[in-house]
């Protein structure tokens, strides 16, 4: 079965590259631009990995991160969380929120595709 | 007579100058001279009678010899040593080396005060590189069109088959990309040109260094309420770089007491878990309403925001609460409700805000204008409005909103019906 990724990030563009480069890898993607029904979102699309921008409109990556690690449907869920560089006091907080990676802007796709192999089950 | 362990070595110069021998100034102050030779060295207190009977020898008033200038400049030295760090310098010998190295001694005590006030001014940009609104904010679009640049040309150059649709899909977002990197980069150039100019006015503002000090302790000044009054915190004022800050800082903590008197803190604390409504607790405490705000918002841990602005709408005094930028230098948003108030004095504003920020995050404002009439009937008449400003309750998540921002610089809602100066974050304007 194909691995299923949710991808959250308010910027199209980005969010766009994103996709193309994880769908030529065999992916599955799909993306979401907005903070406030991030949660409610990640339960129904049950994905294998989520890559979670840190600043999103309506909430922050740090409170969806908190939300879904208090659920015990989502607990488990691999976070991949993408961070501008210069966020070191944000980083740590998403540390201890229980964050599985992050990936700092701008990263290159290389990096971008070992982080992402690195965290989905195959 | 108070006196130090310096008198001897005042005695010593003194006599010097005079050109006296030891044995002279024994005789005459009827002491045998090794006795005189110890006090010169700082190795013997000098009783009221021999000091007398010295300072008559020595031609000098016995005040001279006992007290001097050095006192403040001992306390320097010591205030220099505790800062000193491994390196303790002997504090017991510290007099003397004010007795016998004067030049060196103020030069030292000099240095201890350029010290701190260089700290200060380190400390001030620090915190401007890590606060400052206009750089990050600007940084991040910047950062955010590099990482979609960045990537799409990877693809683009490293995809042989990539199909024409996603080619073209890619090709265009690099080009909005780039324009958009384009003008984000130009106004940090921009911003980071014109921020020397901000120096006078921003870093070393007065009120920017009353408002770190009361940042540094809370917000809460504990001495005013236990009647220590503002005398306990004289030494504190003193440490202030500039006498502008000074002053404006006695006068907040002039108004601090006042507020603590009128608001005393455990009845008003009893009094707000009953109601945080401004007017009945300025009422029921016989007090104004601006007072009630001041002490709500500085109460210990108090997790309220204020803003004060005098009747120019210029910004007299920030506590920002979390999450709500307050414009560091610069006026405010003209849609904040605080203004609002201040066209309409004595009537209560209430609204809910949404600041311009990526989060969203909502906060409820209370705002309240005061006129005063310093100079009597003959005025003028003086304004005063205050906005507290706390977090929105979580069932205010869908209510409506105002729509405001920080100041119209580092703003980027667009269109704006009140915009007065283009802002560095919106393309094109």
């Amino acid at each position: 079965m194909t691995a299923h990724v949710l991808l959250i990030e308010d910027e199209p563009n980005i969010a766009e590259a994103i996709r193309f480069i994880l769908m030529r890898d065999g992916l599955r993607v799909s993306t979401h631009s907005g903070g406030a029904d991030a949660i409610e979102v990640v339960r129904q699309a049950r994905p294998d990995l989520l890559i979670l921008d840190l600043m999103l409109p309506g909430m922050s990556g740090i409170d969806i991160l908190s939300a879904l690690r208090a659920d015990p449907m989502t607990e488990k869920l691999p976070v991949l969380m993408l961070t501008a560089r210069g966020q070191g006091r944000d980083r740590a907080a998403a540390e201890r929120a229980g964050v599985d990676a992050f990936m700092s802007k701008p990263f290159s796709n290389t990096e971008m595709l070992a982080s992402v192999r690195a965290l989905v089950p195959r | 007579m108070p006196m130090t362990a310096l008198t001897g070595s005042r005695v010593r110069e003194r006599r010097l100058q005079l050109g006296l021998r030891q044995a002279d100034l024994a005789r005459a102050a009827g002491i045998s001279a090794s006795y005189l030779n110890l006090i010169e060295h700082n190795r013997r207190r000098i009783g009221d009678e021999v000091l007398a009977r010295l300072a008559r020898a020595l031609t000098i008033e016995t005040g001279t010899l006992a007290a001097g200038a050095e006192g403040a400049l001992i306390e320097d030295l010591r205030a220099a040593a505790a800062a000193g760090g491994d390196d303790q310098p002997e504090l017991d010998r510290v007099e003397d080396l004010v007795g016998r190295f004067p030049g060196w001694a103020r030069m030292l005590a000099a240095q201890h005060r350029r010290i701190g006030s260089l700290e200060r001014t380190v400390n001030a940009l620090n915190d401007r590189m890590t606060h400052d609104t206009h750089l990050s904010e600007a940084l991040h679009e910047v950062l955010s069109a590099v990482s979609a640049v960045r990537s799409t040309a990877a693809i683009l150059a490293e995809t042989e088959d990539i199909a024409p649709d996603w080619r073209a899909r890619f090709h265009a977002n690099l080009h909005a990309d780039s324009e958009r990197l384009a003008v984000g980069a130009e106004a940090l150039v921009a911003y980071l040109d014109s921020s020397d100019e901000d120096d006078e006015t921003g870093l070393g503002a007065p009120q920017d260094e009353v408002e770190g000090w009361l940042a540094a302790r809370g917000w809460h000044l504990p001495e005013l309420e236990a009647g220590a009054g503002p005398a306990a915190l004289a030494a504190e004022v003193a440490g202030l770089a500039s006498a502008a800050a000074r002053s404006m800082a006695r006068d907040w903590i002039a108004r601090a007491e006042a507020d603590a008197a009128a608001l005393p803190l455990m009845p008003f604390r009893a009094a707000l878990a009953e109601t945080d409504d401004p007017v009945r607790l300025a009422r029921r405490f016989g007090t104004s309403v601006l007072s009630v705000f001041r002490r709500m918002a500085t109460l210990p841990g108090a997790q309220t925001g204020l803003v004060i602005c005098d009747g120019s709408g210029t910004l007299v005094f920030r506590k920002p609460p979390e999450g709500f930028v307050l414009p560091r230098f610069g006026a405010a948003c003209p849609l904040w409700p605080l203004f609002d108030a201040l066209a309409r004095p004595m009537a209560p504003v209430e609204a809910m805000v949404e600041p311009a920020s990526r989060t969203r995050r909502r906060f409820r404002t209370r705002a309240f204008c005061e006129p005063s009439l310093p100079g009597d009937f003959a005025g003028p008449e003086l304004r005063e409005a205050g906005m507290l400003i706390d977090p929105a309750p979580p069932e205010a998540a869908a209510a409506p909103a105002r729509a405001v921002g920080t100041s119209c610089r580092i703003c980027p809602r667009t269109p704006c019906p009140a915009r007065r100066e283009p802002s560095i974050l919106i393309e094109g304007t």
